[in-house]
């Protein structure tokens, strides 16, 4: 009788665990879809997209959309192609990446580390700046941006998107220090090290983890982000977004939706390359034997 | 002069008092175990001989040189934590030698101090591994060599020990005495384990609420406790503390005990009753530690005042070197040492040895010594 239970009791997990990844293999597929449905409509010539199914396979496989897309498309009034917005969004992201990560690091070793009088208020207020809506602060930093010189330009843009981020990354290094054990800083401190010295010799180099968090955080939106750059930015420093929405949306001649769905993969490209990339160092236990427990 | 000055130090932590006035001094080459329960100041009071926590008034002088406004790593002293406080990202060897790179000591210099600190304590195989790698005991030999590699004039120990299990914890403190007979550097350690400190101390501060209760040698704390936390605190089992009264008879004074049932005990209190003179009917806080209570042929030959009497038998527990056996005087529990094959039951009568030399006196309403 015992066997017999212990019998039912399987079949009815496996039945379960069955239903469970039907479940789940419904929604893969449906997450899948639309990148499925770009990257083969990206490689189809446009009499096919016109004539055939969405979600066909090609019958004619060619890359001249993304060839065109990259190199010759119109963008706006120019037949540029993505090449130089994809340019200038990775001017943009690169220093806003790495400049908010390291303020935000600094910020959090400050707030956790080196405490002052009012220190929660600030760490407050710096929490606050991350539920700013963006719109709010459209016309103040268009002043700012203008009044410093930087407005139209990618420095501008760089600036916008360090003080934008700096809430987050400073959020993240804050509460990841906090977990930090001081002793390890007073050691420090008794050793000889200094403010920096402990910084970056002891701090940094066991932050691995929220390093990867904050970058792969911090690219994915500024180089997602569209309002920033369609409001800020001149025609020689419009980030990649920007520009994909002037591919688009141009109003002359045919939609080539090829060469539309090619510049839409380019645009998402390096985010998922990042993820990909970086999310492989999302490694545990990197403070394991720092102290006991 | 002595080395290590501590001179009426305060703490504030806002409006709250951690350290009122502490006062201590300790030669050279002297072993000073802070002890006492959580928050009583023991570990701040370390920390700011570190110089990790600032003083609100008061003065630490090492070796005659004031040091209150002294960085941490300028007053020539090496700590070692409770929680090891290893840099997770280097080698044990980096470990080690991080002070002297910070000092900008050259690569061949420390390598040489790193192989010496290695031989001493024993880890010369693991000084490329990094801390993760590591058993606690290992860690814990680790945390050591980087405060021995300094060479300081004072080591500071945080409760060092109380993250190891019980047998190695024994091990690591037989091995930190002899680190210090044979170095013969000045040390401060902090514990809660009254027998760490008294086994490693050349002298025990007993704190309590920020204040020093007693500070004197492990066997002045141990035989001469000044109040009752004191003598409660130190020895394990704790030394029974047994309401009774004095009594006077034609001169010979005595403390009588209540018992259930049955007369009160009358222990008669020769030699060290001066302070109880002229106290006669008062009521006193009578403590005796346990192995001063043993069965007859147990009890200290050289002992001049033993008092044998008989005791209803509570409770008989073996602990292997020793039996220990539970009597009621007072209202209260009194643990009795006897020898391991010592032949009593519970629920019988059987005869206690009472050494009268190491009983002492209390105040019931002061706490405080009177005999």
């Amino acid at each position: 009788m015992a066997a017999n239970t212990q019998d039912t009791a399987i079949r009815t997990s496996r039945l379960a665990r069955a239903a469970i990844y039907a479940v789940l293999l419904v929604f893969v597929i449906y997450y899948l879809l639309p990148l499925f449905v770009m990257v083969v409509n990206s490689v189809k010539t446009l009499d096919e997209i016109r004539g055939g199914n969405m979600l066909s396979l090609p019958q004619i496989f060619t890359i001249e959309p993304w060839l065109k897309a990259w190199g010759t498309a119109q963008i706006g009034v120019s037949p540029t192609g993505l090449k130089p917005f994809f340019a200038n969004s990775l001017a943009m992201v690169v220093p806003a990446v790495v400049i908010a990560t390291l303020l935000g690091a600094l910020n959090g070793y400050v707030l956790t580390k080196w405490r002052f009088r009012g220190h929660d208020l600030v760490f407050g207020m710096m929490l606050l700046a991350c539920f700013i809506p963006f719109q709010i602060v459209l016309i103040p930093m268009a002043t700012v941006l203008g009044k410093i010189g930087l407005a139209g330009t990618t420095p501008g843009l760089v600036l916008v998107h360090v003080v934008y981020g700096l809430g987050f990354t400073t959020l993240f290094f804050r509460n990841y220090y906090e977990a930090f054990p001081t002793e390890l800083v007073k050691a420090a401190q008794m050793d000889g090290a200094g403010f920096f010295k402990i910084f970056y010799r002891i701090l940094i180099p066991s932050s691995g983890p929220i390093i990867v968090v904050t970058v792969i955080w911090q690219f994915t939106n500024v180089w997602n982000d569209f309002l920033f750059g369609a409001s800020f930015a001149d025609f020689d420093s419009m980030p990649m977004t920007v520009a994909l929405n002037n591919l688009v949306s141009s109003s002359t001649g045919v939609k080539e939706y090829n060469v539309h769905f090619a510049g839409a993969i380019m645009a998402a490209l390096p985010t998922l390359v990042v993820y990909v990339v970086s999310g492989r160092y999302f490694v545990r236990g990197l403070m394991a034997g720092a102290v006991k427990g | 002069m002595s080395f290590l000055e501590i001179d009426n130090i305060v703490k504030h932590f806002g409006s709250v008092e951690v350290l009122k006035g502490v006062s201590i001094t300790l030669e050279e080459g002297g072993f000073l175990v802070l002890v006492g329960p959580s928050g009583c100041g023991k570990s701040t009071l370390l920390n700011t001989i570190a110089g990790l926590e600032s003083i609100t008034a008061g003065e630490i002088r090492i070796n005659g040189r004031r040091v209150n406004e002294l960085h941490p790593s300028k007053r020539d002293i090496a700590m070692v934590f409770q929680s090891y406080a290893l840099y997770p990202n280097m080698t044990v060897a980096q470990n080690i030698t991080f002070s002297m790179e910070m000092r900008g000591v050259p690569k061949p210099e420390r390598d040489k101090a790193v192989q010496e600190v290695g031989r001493l304590l024993q880890i010369e195989p693991l000084l490329k591994r990094k801390p993760s790698q590591l058993s606690g005991g290992q860690r814990q030999r680790v945390a050591m060599g980087r405060a021995l590699v300094r060479d300081p004039q004072v080591f500071l120990f945080d409760e060092p020990l109380s993250n190891l299990d019980a047998k190695l914890r024994v091990d690591m403190r037989t091995e930190i005495k002899r680190l210090h007979q044979s170095m013969g550097t000045t040390v401060v350690y902090v514990t809660h384990d009254q027998i760490e400190a008294m086994t490693l101390a050349s002298s025990i501060a007993v704190m309590r609420d920020g204040e020093v209760q007693q500070f004197g040698t492990p066997s002045e704390i141990y035989n001469d406790p000044v109040n009752i936390f004191v003598a409660d605190f130190m020895g394990s089992p704790a030394m029974n503390l047994i309401q009774g009264r004095i009594r006077s008879d034609g001169g010979a004074l005595a403390v009588a005990l209540d018992r259930d049932g049955a007369e009160p005990l009358t222990l008669a209190v020769n030699g060290a009753g001066e302070g109880l003179n002229g106290l006669n009917g008062r009521e006193v806080i009578f403590g005796i530690r346990p192995e001063a209570i043993t069965d007859a042929e147990g009890a200290d030959r050289t002992a001049k005042n033993v008092i044998q009497t008989e005791c209803a038998v509570e409770v008989v527990e073996p602990a292997g070197a020793d039996t220990f056996v539970v009597t009621r005087l007072g209202g209260r529990e009194v643990i009795a040492r006897m020898r391991s094959d010592t032949a009593v039951d519970a629920g019988s009568l059987a005869p206690f040895a009472f050494n009268m030399d190491k009983a002492v006196f209390f105040d019931p309403a002061t706490e405080q010594r009177i005999a």
